[in-house]
């Protein structure tokens, strides 16, 4: 590992101004020289393996924020502070069934050591686990930008189908950040130019010609909050995660939904794609299939087909369009099925 | 799931608590990367980005640079230093810094050594190495591989088992399948990593390495660095997961080694999850044809069998497993052979049941599949072709109970409940299967020395430089001086995994337990032949008793007539404070040399399919349920019964977990584990343990292993056959059996994936 130097401010100004002095502005934050740090179960591991570089970390463990470390739950909306752990959270009995998408999102993720560790506003900034982005020594345009991307052609099996580009095919693995897509949560972001919400489906960029930028955030921006607002489809929702071994596994596919019922007939349905996309994804073409129809088995189908309709498979990964659309299916079945 | 121990049936032992389990859970236990080494440097490896070509220049300049860093071993650093010989002791020929070829991607280029793990690291990162890059060949769908016929090869496989005339059988036969089946690249992924510390005094070499065959290294070791063995100690007292991976010495002990007395320090290295992968060994991917005839009356007339295994440019490292399928069913005729191919990756090395388990996965499968094809219960067509005798030598075999394994795993498991048809079980969107299959492992013994002392207090020591590889020989060597001797267990220590200690085999191939107890037993027979001596003697405490049957029970010695001695009496009579014997076993049919050989890490294996009088195998059946999600097709596996017969069960609960262990790989080998390569550059691509998949907690449910009694007096003194590697062999197929009742899909190439289901 690379020497670093370590700082733990005191508060979120204090955080913004170490972060404005030594991250160049226009740098995207997983390359500037400071970098934020909260559970670091993901930069720690990358800084190990030389893939994130900084020079300088600055410690969000020690802000003074109250806010940053609670859960407010009220009729409309539950927000979290950004350092609210993924296992408090998933632990929450109002969350686990006023809104079970998001519950069941974070309780599949990693393993209890992870989850206790791992904050929220880091979660969903999660990089990939892209074998080639993890080994310095493959060319990959995400790591070093113009090097060329070693999975398009090599062993891509975990990598995704919608959303990629000619110069990156790399999954957001996060289950958390599907539940939010699909429920139109907003952050909230601070930085030294002020305060600033963003619908979340904003937040994540699509690899495009620039892999190397992943998100909206500068290098001088923090997430403060989450916000994620409830509806009549909260409490009918469900996030279906299919792996290769029943924990402790990033999903091949997987399913947040959430669904407005009148009787059989679907009033609203809110669906995100986990494993299977570059970014947070969301269903909207298989929304639009759903809206006022009965939901069956064969209505389903036709959703799900719908949203893979722009899939692009490469050698080892076209298993997972078929898997997706499986997958989604049998997530608006089950959540059909549930007791609202 | 948690059950109690097993209560011992007939021929079977205590369910002993393991003599460290206490040390081990709470991490007491020293490993050989945790013992305190004064004035310790730090090395860390850097490893080839390439798999063929060589190095023309490697930058070490910057890693030079960083503060902390004391030296870097590099190519021209070992030109003194013998090379590694490929074999049981040495991984692989490769000597990675003797030349500047890389044979395979992670190939060692540099040793750095600072004064801490992290400078070491991180100059290790900054070494780069200019290549003259070749194209490589990955494995069998690569170019550029030389495939040649193994047998002769190498003495795991001397000649291609074969009986009878295959050919015509083949063509007579009624009903016939002709399938290809295939097993993937595995790697070890012991929770301890590998690791060597070198400490030198003088021209005296200390090792603490994690290892499986301490005698066999001390004297490797010595010859690579041109010592007299005397100087060389290896020490492995604990064991964080061996499963064949601790068993070949590789290139880096001597590195190690070379570097500590460079800078006249001791040095440690710990070597990464990652580096692991090329530098250590692995369970090479194998492909399968297997033919099989038979008549309409369930008779196998015809068994083909080929095989083709990976393995590294120079060395011809292969498995065979065709030597246990040929005698595994009463076949009619038998044509078998053995390929490898040679391609750009490190030599591959033993892995639980090497030969077993990829060649009787193969069978296994064939097996079901030919039940299939005749309609035939699947237990049936095993029991229409049990043998009397195996057919390649027309031995008999020294005891064979696997019908009576099938009869009672079958019976704890419900079989006759099963739905033959296939995808007739379903429970809501599940899909339900079952399957079984056979489990066989040879039984072999190897010479053996022992040290055991008794005191005049009744403390108990037994000496033997075997390895406690997690598979509790360390306790079962101390129940047998226990019981020999009369003695509680609490009062019994052993010492093992010391290469200053009596020598004892490999820990491999599933023959510690009787090598080693069959040394203890001669051990503890002299210690107790003396006692009675000086007991009866005429001034012992029994003195009068001489013509009487004596035996050592609850800390005395007793006769038959009721009369018994304290031991502290008989040492008294006997004027000593202790008796310490010193026994060396060699199994029947042993050279001349046998002791000599043991003692140059060279131990002659006995049994298996090698002995004049019979064959000797352990065996086992397994049954799975699996269930399938009707949409997305994952499995799980809710249930698995295995019955096993192993001859004398030294200790239900040590046994029972190595065959349980065995099972739990077994399905991770089934449904999860392989090593991805990346076929353009013949790289490994998942080195890690979230990549690198292997079943955990949640995917384990219903274990249930049966220890089916049976007795053999021909294996060994001690009755015992090996099972520490009966566990895994046949799980795959059992699995695959049921993959196919549930859906009809016939899955021959591991591991079963989701992706092979989906319709």
């Amino acid at each position: 590992m690379r020497p670093f130097t370590y700082e733990r401010p005191k508060n979120v100004p204090a955080a913004l101004a170490l972060a404005s002095k030594f991250a160049a502005k226009d740098d995207p934050p997983t390359e500037a020289d400071a970098q934020f740090i909260a559970g670091g179960t993901n930069l720690a591991d990358y800084m190990k393996l030389g893939v994130a570089r900084p020079e300088r970390l600055l410690d969000l463990n020690g802000l003074s924020e109250a806010s940053l470390r609670q859960i407010k739950i009220t009729d409309k909306s539950i927000r979290f502070g950004a350092l609210v752990r993924m296992g408090e959270a998933a632990d929450r009995e109002e969350i686990r069934s006023g809104c079970p998408v998001i519950a069941q999102s974070l309780q599949l993720a990693a393993s209890g050591q992870l989850r206790n560790m791992a904050s929220l506003g880091g979660n969903v900034l999660q990089r990939t686990r892209c074998e080639y982005f993890r080994e310095t020594s493959w060319p990959c345009n995400k790591r070093k930008p113009g090097s060329g991307c070693s999975a398009m052609n090599g062993f891509n099996r975990q990598h995704a189908v919608l959303g990629t580009s000619d110069a990156c095919i790399a999954t957001y693995h996060g289950d958390f950040a599907q539940a939010l897509i699909a429920l139109d949560a907003t952050v909230e972001i601070e930085g030294r130019r002020g305060r600033r919400t963003l619908a979340f489906a904003k937040l994540h960029q699509l690899p495009g010609k620039t892999p190397n930028i992943e998100t909206n955030l500068a290098a001088d921006e923090i997430i403060t909050a989450i916000e994620v607002p409830l509806g009549p489809w909260s409490s009918r929702s469900r996030y279906l995660k299919i792996r290769d071994r029943e924990s402790y596994a990033f999903a091949l596919a997987s399913a947040a939904v959430a669904l407005d019922m009148d009787g059989d007939t679907v009033r609203e349905a809110r669906i995100a794609l986990g494993g299977v996309a570059t970014v947070p994804w969301r269903a909207g073409a298989a929304e639009d299939v759903l809206k006022g129809k009965v939901l069956d088995e064969a209505t389903a189908n036709r959703a799900a087909e719908a949203a893979f309709a722009d899939a692009r498979p490469l050698a080892f990964n076209g298993f997972k369009i078929e898997l997706g659309k499986s997958t989604l299916t049998r997530a608006l079945l089950e959540t059909r099925d549930m007791k609202s | 799931m948690n059950q109690a121990a097993p209560t011992p049936k007939d021929n079977q032992g205590d369910p002993v608590v393991r003599i460290d389990g206490r040390l081990k859970v709470t991490g007491q236990a020293s490993y050989p990367a945790d013992i305190a080494t004064a004035n310790v440097a730090y090395g860390v490896l850097a490893t080839s980005t390439i798999a063929r070509g060589k190095v023309s220049k490697l930058n070490i300049e910057d890693a030079k640079a960083v503060t902390g860093v004391l030296d870097i071993v590099t190519y021209g650093d070992m030109d003194n230093i013998g090379k590694p010989k490929f074999g049981n002791t040495s991984a692989s020929s490769i000597a990675p810094l003797h030349d500047r070829t890389i044979f395979h991607d992670g190939q060692i280029v540099a040793l750095v050594v600072a004064e801490t793990f992290e400078a070491a690291e991180e100059a290790a990162m900054l070494i780069h190495a200019d290549y003259e890059d070749e194209q490589p060949s990955a494995g069998f769908e690569s170019k550029g591989t030389k495939t040649e016929a193994a047998a002769g090869k190498n003495p795991m496989l001397k000649e291609d088992p074969k009986a009878g005339d295959f050919d015509a059988a083949w063509a007579n036969a009624a009903v016939k399948i002709d399938e290809k089946y295939s097993t993937p690249t595995q790697h070890h992924n012991p929770i301890e990593l590998f690791s060597t510390t070198a400490i030198w005094q003088g021209d005296q070499l200390t090792i603490h390495e994690p290892s499986q065959n301490v005698t066999g290294w001390k004297v490797e070791l010595a010859r690579q660095l041109k010592l007299d063995p005397a100087n060389v100690r290896i020490i492995s007292p604990y064991i964080g997961g061996a499963f064949g991976s601790k068993g070949p010495m590789t290139a880096r002990t001597a590195i190690v080694a070379v570097a500590a007395r460079r800078i006249g320090r001791p040095v440690r290295c710990v070597v990464s999850r990652m580096q692991a992968f090329g530098t250590q060994t692995y369970r090479a991917e194998t492909r399968h044809r297997i033919r099989m005839g038979a008549g309409k009356d369930g008779r196998i007339t015809a068994f083909g069998h080929e095989g083709w295994e990976v393995t590294s440019r120079p060395d011809p490292y292969v498995v065979g497993g065709t030597s246990a399928t040929a005698r595994m069913y009463d076949y009619g005729s038998v044509l078998t052979h053995v390929s490898i191919v040679h391609a750009d990756r490190n030599t591959p090395g033993y892995m639980r049941s090497p030969p077993e388990t990829p060649y009787v996965y193969a069978l296994e499968n064939a097996m079901d599949e030919m039940a299939a094809a005749l309609g035939m219960d699947p237990v049936e067509f095993r029991r229409i072709n049990e043998p009397a005798k195996e057919v390649i030598g027309g031995k008999p075999f020294s005891s064979r109970s696997l019908i009576k394994c099938y009869d009672e795993a079958a019976d704890a498991f419900g079989w006759s409940k099963r739905d033959a048809k296939v995808g007739s079980m379903r429970e809501g969107d599940w899909l339900i299967g079952m399957g079984c299959a056979t489990a066989i492992y040879p039984t072999a013994v190897a010479p053996c020395a022992a040290r055991v002392r008794l005191t005049s207090d009744g403390d108990v020591r037994v000496q033997c430089g075997s390895h406690e590889i997690g598979t509790g020989v360390r306790t079962i060597a101390g129940q047998m001086a226990a019981e020999l001797l009369g003695i509680a267990m609490e009062k019994v220590s052993v010492e093992m995994g010391d290469s200053a200690l009596p020598p004892a085999p490999v820990s491999g191939g599933s023959i510690s337990t009787a090598s080693v107890c069959s040394a203890v037993m001669q051990a503890c027979e002299t210690v107790r032949q003396k006692l009675f001596a000086g007991a009866v003697g005429k001034d012992g405490p029994l003195s009068g008793s001489g013509n009487a049957k004596l035996d050592m029970a609850d800390g005395k010695v007793g006769a038959e007539t009721g009369k018994s001695a304290k031991l502290a009496d008989v040492f008294k009579a006997m004027q000593v404070g202790a008796i310490e014997e010193y026994a060396e076993f060699a199994p029947k049919g042993s050279s001349p040399e046998a002791l000599k050989k043991l003692y140059a890490g060279q131990p002659e294996f006995h049994g298996g399919e090698g002995d004049e009088d019979s064959v000797k195998y352990a065996f086992g059946a397994e049954f799975v349920e699996v269930r399938i999600n009707s949409y997305t097709r994952e499995v799980r596996v809710p249930r698995i019964v295995g019955a096993f017969a192993a001859g004398r069960i030294m200790n239900t609960r040590t046994a029972r977990s190595q065959l349980m262990g065995g099972m739990i790989w077994g399905i991770g080998q089934a449904l999860h584990e392989a090593t991805e390569i990346d076929q353009r550059h013949a790289r490994y691509v998942n080195r890690d343990l979230q990549d690198y998949i292997v079943p955990v907690n949640a995917d384990i449910k219903q274990v249930d292993v049966i220890l089916v009694p049976e007795v053999d007096r021909e294996v060994n003194p001690a009755g015992v056959k090996g099972l520490g590697e009966l566990g895994n062999v046949g799980t795959a197929a059992a699995v695959a059996s049921a993959v196919y009742h549930a859906t009809g899909k016939r899955i021959r190439d591991l591991p079963i994936r989701i992706e092979n289901l989906l319709a």
